[in-house]
C-alpha cells in the first residue's frame, strides 16, 4: 500500500527523521491557514500529493508545468495551490490520464547543499533488509545504478542482530559525512530503519536526502510503502489508503475479495488463480487481443462474487468481449456454471462471452450452460477460448 | 517414482479442525494419504471427525504418532508461527498453504530454516501442495488430474499448474511428483531446489518449470539447469502481458519499476540453460514433448 508524501514525513517526524517543516491542505480554507501558519517570510514550497513519482516534471493537462514549486511570497504559494487543486498531473508514472490532485503538501524551503540517496527495502533473495544509498540523490537511482554501479553503496542487515552503529558510521563515511553529519545520519538512518520494522514497510526511499548549506541533513521527499498482508498489525498505518488514488473498479474489487487490475484492452478475463489468471492474459495477446484487466476470483468463488466479478468488468467501457477461464480443482465447474449464467442473466450482458471450463465436474457444467439459454461460446481448450474471444472481439 | 512424499508419508495437518482444513483433510484421505494426526491448540485428545487423534502441539505429534510431514492450513496472522513450530519440532517436510503471510514473518522463518540446526524443508506458502500421483497427496489440488509416471513439474502457481499437469495428463505422459512452491516473494523451496531435486531423483525422467513474473527464481534455476541438468526439460513464464509496477495477484508477481524480473530476461534465461519454451500456456506438455516422448 502507498502513502502521500505528506502522510511519509509526518511518520518519519515521528520516527526522529529530519523533515523540512510542512502543512497538508485540501480545499482553499487549508491552504490560507496552512500558508499561514507556516508563517514563511522566504521561500515556500508547493507539492501535488498523487502516489505517483516524477512529479516536480510532470504537466497538469491543461497545460500548467509542474507538480512541485517553489513560491517566494505567501500570495504566490496561494495562487499556484490553487492551480494545482483539482487539476489532473501527468507525470512518466502516472500515463497519459495522470491523477487528480486533491491535496497539496507546503513546506519550508531548503538551501540544498548536496543532494544524496537514502532507501531501506526487504531483499527477497536473502530475506534480509537492506540498505541502499549514493552520493547520487535527487536523481532518478536506476539510471545511477546502471550507469555508475560503483556509486550504489548496498548493506545487508542481519535480523537477529539488527542495525549497528557500525554499520551508520560506515555508510556515513562511504558518503562523504564528517563531524557532526555522522551522528546525525545515525539517527536517520535508525529512525528509518525503526520504521521500515516495526510498521513492516515494504520500501522506505528518501530521495533526495540533503545537506543544507549549514550541512544539516533533512529528508527532503520521502517515499514509504507498506506490505498489504500486514496492515492488520497497524491500524494506524491502514487508516493512510486514499481510495481516491485507485481506480474505482480496483477499489470495489477489493470490497469483494477480488483481485482486479485494471489495464488498456478491449477483452475482459476472469479466471480463478493470479497464475492461470497471468497466463490468459498473456495468451489473449498472443492471439493478437489486448486484455482489458487482470481479475483473479480466488479459489472458492461463490455466485455472489462472480456477479460483482461480471458487473465490475462491464463497467469498463472499453469491453467489447469477455473470457472466462476456469480450472476447477476443489471449485467445481457446475457450481462456477450457476454462477455465470445467474449473473449473466443479472447484468443482462451485451458482449460476447467464451467460456472455457475445465476440471472437477465439468461435463455437469457445461450442460447447465447449455441448457440456459445464454449466447455464449463454449470452448474446449485455453487456445480455442482465446481464439474464439479475439476473433468476435476484432471484428 | 518420486521426491519428497511418497505412500510412507506420516502427515500432521496443523488447523485440521478449521473450514479449510477439515475439508482438504478429507479430500487427501480420499486420494490414501496418511493423515495420522492434527494439530489444534485446546482440542488435545479428542478425534477428528471420529478417525485422527488431535494434538496440541507439533511435538506430540511427532512422539506420538510418528509424524514426518506437517500442512498448514492456518490463517495468515499465525501462519507464520505454525510454520515455525513445525521446524522446532524438527518435522522434515513441511507445507504451508495459507496466503497473505506477512512478508517479515517469512522473512524470520527463512532465517530459521536457514540455521544450521534446522532439519526442516518448506514447501510454500502460498501455494497448492506437493502430489505423488497414486500414492500421496499433500494439498488443495485436485487429485483425478494427475496420473503417476516420471514428469517432474514445479511451479510457483496453483491454478496454472493444474493447466499444465492436465495437459501432460491427456498427452498420456504420468508425473514423478508436482511441486506447487507458492507465489510469494519470500518462500522455502526455491524453483532451483525442486529442479535439482527432481535432476537427482532416478525415477524422474523429464522437468516441467512454471515460473511467474517477478524477483529472479527462475533465473538462478537456469544458471543450474545450465551446467547440471541433462534430463529433457520445458517451461512457462506467466505475465509477458503484465504491466510494470503492479503486482499481479501473487505478493511475488511484479516486475520492478526498473525492470526488473520481466517474462522476456526469465524466456532468454531459459532458452540460455536449454529449457523448451511454451510460447503460449496451452503448448507446455507440447513443449515437452518436442524432446522426450515418454
Amino acid at each position: 500500500m502507498n502513502i502521500h508524501e505528506y502522510q511519509a514525513k509526518d511518520l518519519l517526524d515521528q520516527y526522529k527523521v529530519a523533515v523540512p517543516r510542512g502543512i497538508s491542505a485540501c480545499n482553499e480554507a487549508e491552504i490560507d491557514s496552512a500558508i499561514k501558519s507556516l508563517n514563511s517570510s522566504d521561500l515556500l514550497v508547493v507539492k501535488a500529493q498523487i502516489h505517483a513519482g516524477g512529479r516536480g516534471k510532470g504537466t497538469f493537462t491543461d497545460g500548467y508545468q509542474g507538480g512541485v514549486k517553489l513560491c517566494d511570497s505567501p500570495s504566490k504559494a496561494k495562487e499556484t495551490a490553487l492551480r494545482m487543486l483539482g487539476n489532473d498531473l501527468v507525470t512518466k508514472q502516472t500515463g497519459p490520464q495522470g491523477r487528480k490532485v486533491q491535496t497539496l503538501y507546503f513546506t519550508e524551503a531548503c538551501d540544498i547543499d548536496h543532494e544524496y540517496y537514502l532507501a531501506l527495502l526487504l531483499d527477497r533473495e536473502s530475506a534480509k533488509t537492506v540498505i541502499i544509498a549514493s552520493t547520487e540523490g535527487g536523481v532518478d537511482i536506476e539510471t545511477v545504478a546502471e550507469n555508475t554501479p560503483e556509486k550504489i553503496i548496498r548493506v545487508s542487515i542481519d535480523a537477529d542482530l539488527g542495525l549497528k552503529p557500525h554499520h551508520c558510521r560506515s555508510i556515513a563515511f562511504k558518503l562523504g559525512f564528517s563531524g557532526a553529519q555522522i551522528k546525525e545520519f545515525s539517527v536517520i538512518l535508525n529512525g528509518l530503519y525503526k520504521l521500515f520494522t516495526e510498521k513492516n514497510a515494504e520500501m522506505v526511499e528518501i530521495n533526495p536526502l540533503v545537506s543544507d548549506k549549514k550541512g544539516s541533513l533533512i529528508a527532503l521527499d520521502a517515499k514509504v510503502s507498506f506490505d498489504g498482508n500486514a496492515l492488520y498489525k497497524h491500524p494506524d498505518i491502514a487508516r493512510l489508503r486514499d481510495t481516491n488514488e485507485e481506480d474505482p473498479k480496483e477499489v470495489e474489487a477489493s470490497q469483494f475479495n477480488l483481485n482486479y487490475i485494471a489495464l488498456e484492452g478491449n477483452i475482459a478475463c476472469m479466471v480463478n488463480g493470479a497464475g492461470l489468471a497471468m497466463a490468459t492474459m498473456d495468451i489473449i495477446k498472443s492471439y493478437g487481443g489486448e486484455p482489458a484487466n487482470f481479475l483473479d476470483v480466488g479459489g472458492g468463488a461463490t455466485e455472489e462474487q462472480v456477479t460483482a466479478a461480471f458487473k465490475i468488468i462491464l463497467s469498463d467501457p472499453n469491453v467489447k468481449g469477455i473470457l472466462v477461464n476456469i480450472f476447477g480443482g476443489i471449485m467445481q465447474c457446475d457450481i462456477i456454471a450457476k454462477g455465470i449464467v445467474s449473473a449473466a442473466k443479472n447484468v443482462s450482458l451485451s458482449v460476447p462471452l467464451v467460456v472455457r471450463l475445465e476440471g472437477t465436474n465439468v461435463d455437469a457444467g457445461k450442460a447447465i450452460l447449455r441448457e440456459s439459454g445464454l449466447e455464449l461460446s463454449p470452448a474446449d481448450s485455453l487456445a480455442e477460448a482465446a481464439q474464439i474471444i479475439t476473433d468476435k472481439v476484432s471484428k | 517414482m518420486s521426491i519428497l512424499v511418497n505412500k510412507d508419508t506420516r502427515l500432521v495437518v496443523q488447523g485440521i479442525t478449521g473450514k479449510a482444513g477439515t475439508f482438504h483433510t478429507q479430500q487427501c484421505m480420499d486420494y490414501g494419504t496418511q493423515v495420522i494426526a492434527g494439530v489444534t491448540p485446546g482440542k488435545g485428545g479428542q478425534l477428528w471427525e471420529n478417525s485422527v487423534p488431535i494434538c496440541n502441539t507439533v511435538k506430540e505429534s511427532v512422539s506420538e504418532y510418528g509424524a514426518n510431514a506437517s500442512v498448514i492450513y492456518v490463517p495468515p496472522p499465525f501462519a507464520a508461527d505454525s510454520i515455525l513450530e513445525s521446524i522446532e519440532a524438527e518435522i522434515p517436510l513441511i507445507i504451508c498453504i495459507t496466503e497473505g503471510i506477512p512478508i517479515r514473518d517469512m522473512a524470520e522463518v527463512r532465517h530459521a530454516l536457514n540455521k544450521s540446526t534446522s532439519k526442516s524443508r518448506l514447501i510454500g506458502p502460498n501455494c497448492p501442495g506437493i502430489i505423488t500421483p497414486g500414492e500421496c497427496k499433500i494439498g488443495i489440488m485436485p487429485g483425478y488430474i494427475h496420473k503417476p509416471g516420471r514428469v517432474g513439474v514445479v511451479s510457483r502457481s496453483g491454478t496454472l499448474t493444474y493447466e499444465a499437469v492436465w495437459q501432460l495428463t491427456q498427452s498420456g505422459l504420468g508425473q514423478s511428483t508436482c511441486i506447487g512452491i507458492g507465489g510469494d516473494p519470500i518462500n522455502g523451496t526455491s524453483q532451483k531446489d525442486a529442479v535439482q531435486l527432481f535432476n537427482e531423483d532416478p525415477d524422474t525422467d523429464a522437468i516441467i518449470m512454471i515460473g511467474e513474473i517477478g524477483g529472479n527464481a527462475e533465473e538462478e534455476a537456469c544458471k543450474y539447469i545450465k551446467e547440471f541438468v541433462k534430463k529433457p526439460i520445458a517451461g512457462f513464464i506467466a505475465g509477458a502481458s503484465a504491466p510494470k509496477g503492479r503486482t499481479m495477484g501473487h505478493a511475488g508477481a511484479i516486475i520492478s519499476e526498473s525492470g526488473g524480473g520481466t517474462a522476456e530476461a526469465k524466456f532468454e534465461a531459459m532458452e540460455d540453460a536449454g529449457v523448451k519454451i511454451a510460447l503460449n500456456p496451452s503448448k507446455i506438455a507440447d513443449a515437452l514433448m518436442t524432446c522426450y516422448s515418454g
